[in-house]
């Protein structure tokens, strides 16, 4: 369900970034809507690995723009 | 601009084992209450010491929760302390340019609670789960990075690391800054936060700690007949300088003159200190030399004395022979513990507050003083503070390495 995905990366970006879960909505940029710099990416790719299961290589999290793109590539690489 | 133009401290923070704040430190070591306790984690049943002096109050619970999960420990309590100082010298609103604020900031360990704990991450999960904040998190400049940060300091931040002198180190540096024009107000001071199995292991190899583990309140006892080695303490402070003409032009609150350093080496072993206190008698030379002031000037020293066997008998021989037996030592780490990287500034701070309330704090545990001759000489403060009229005062400190720093503060 794409909802627990965003249920569940809301509460990373909450722990890591200080982003309040309202504003962790799939249209939301990373970097330009929510302040989360580049050593936090590599955090935030940490914690999804540990709550998913689904490691995100270093050229994969450098295509991942939005929140949105985040859902989605935990949705397709989900086993 | 000239040596002889003065140069003033106007702001001061600390966070230590005694108290959140300066007010509630000061308060504390007055009221002649211990810093120090027994750990009691699992971890610590094998050592032979077990006795620490832990921060009053968790940095962590002061600063916003995602800037404190990025900052070591270290660089926590550094924050806390530059920030307390920063807000009350008032310089915030001064409307100083950025490009002349500087800070210097040392530390002796570092981030050494992440280093360690990043390390266990490693050998446990593999280097991809290790945090990307691990780098900025154990450096050594990271305090000194993390204060530049909290003030916006764009005219430099330094990081000066002379093991248990830093502190003191920072604020020799700090002082040159503002003699050199380099800046109109630096933000100094020392932090420390190492309390972890890896250093207290260290430490205790050395046989540098003290094992009197079944009287923590007692057991830092500088000069005392019964010393048996420091006990390790966390915390930071800091000061807020500036020049004397532009401070009073603000009107900021002068709390005392930063009127003089000097820093030798003892050029003599690595760890171990000069028996007679050779380079650390020199550096109180100095610092009264670039003081202008005489030894008879001196009212006060506050001591390194950190409750080691060697390294008391050498300072008193030092301040001895360096000042004379007229003046009033004490040495707070009785209560504090030891607070490595931070110890010079904080000390420095208690020298500063014993200039601006004419006291001077009482040495914790000193029942029975060595039967050293300077020991015996001296006249150190014990069992209650001391009211004197006091004009000048030193603060020394000394590093593993053969470091020496003596600063001397004079009254507002």
């Amino acid at each position: 369900m794409s909802e627990d995905i965003q249920a569940g990366l809301a509460e990373i970006l909450e722990e890591v970034a200080g982003v309040a879960p309202a504003d962790a909505t799939p249209e939301k940029s990373f970097t330009e809507d929510l302040d989360v710099d580049s050593l936090s990416m590599v955090e935030i790719a940490t914690e999804v690995e540990n709550k998913f299961g689904v490691a995100i290589p270093d050229d994969e999290l450098a295509n991942i723009k939005t929140v949105g793109d985040a859902i989605n590539y935990i949705t397709a690489n989900r086993g | 601009m000239s040596s002889t133009d003065d140069v003033v401290v106007t702001g001061l923070g600390a966070t230590t084992p005694l108290g959140g704040d300066v007010t509630s430190t000061w308060e504390a070591l007055l009221a002649g209450r211990s810093g120090v306790s027994r750990i009691t984690d699992d971890w610590i049943t094998e050592f032979p010491a077990q006795l620490v002096a832990r921060l009053a109050e968790d940095p962590a619970e002061k600063i916003e929760r995602v800037r404190a999960r990025r900052l070591d420990r270290s660089q926590q309590v550094a924050v806390v302390a530059a920030e307390e100082a920063w807000r009350s010298s008032g310089a915030a609103d001064a409307g100083v340019d950025p490009e002349r604020i500087a800070v210097v900031f040392g530390t002796g360990i570092g981030g050494a609670l992440t280093l360690l704990g990043q390390d266990d991450v490693l050998e446990e999960k593999g280097p991809k789960r290790v945090s990307p904040f691990t780098i900025p998190m154990l450096m050594p400049n990271g305090p000194a990075a993390a204060v530049g940060l909290a003030v916006g300091a764009k005219g430099g931040v330094h990081a000066p690391v002379s093991a248990c002198a830093s502190g003191a180190e920072a604020i020799r540096w700090g002082l040159d800054l503002i003699r050199f024009d380099r800046a109109d107000v630096v933000l100094v001071g020392g932090a420390e936060a190492c309390v972890h199995p890896l250093p207290m292991a260290g430490f205790a190899a050395m046989r540098a700690m003290s094992t009197r583990n079944d009287e923590p309140e007692r057991a830092s006892r500088p000069f005392d007949k019964g010393r048996d080695g420091f006990v390790l303490g966390e915390g930071a402070a800091a000061l807020v300088l500036e020049r004397g003409d532009a401070a009073r032009a603000r009107g900021a609150t002068i709390h005392a003159r930063l009127a003089g350093a000097g820093a030798t080496a003892d050029g003599y072993d690595l760890v171990a200190p000069h028996p007679e206190g050779e380079g650390a008698g020199r550096a109180i030379s100095a610092a009264l030399r670039d003081a202008s002031l005489t030894p008879a000037d001196i009212g006060h020293v506050n001591a390194h004395a950190t409750s080691t066997p060697v390294g008391d008998t050498a300072e008193a021989a030092a301040i001895r022979g360096s000042l004379g037996e007229h003046v009033l030592v004490t040495a707070t780490k009785s209560q504090t513990g030891h607070l490595l990287g931070a110890a010079g500034a904080l000390e420095s701070v208690f020298t500063i507050l014993a200039l601006r309330d004419q006291i001077v704090p009482a040495t914790a545990n000193l029942d029975d003083p060595d039967d050293d001759a300077a020991v015996q000489a001296l006249d150190i403060v014990r069992r209650e503070p001391r009211r004197a009229q006091l004009s000048a005062a030193v603060n020394d400190s000394f590093g593993f390495g053969g470091h020496n720093i003596a600063l001397v503060f004079t009254t507002a």
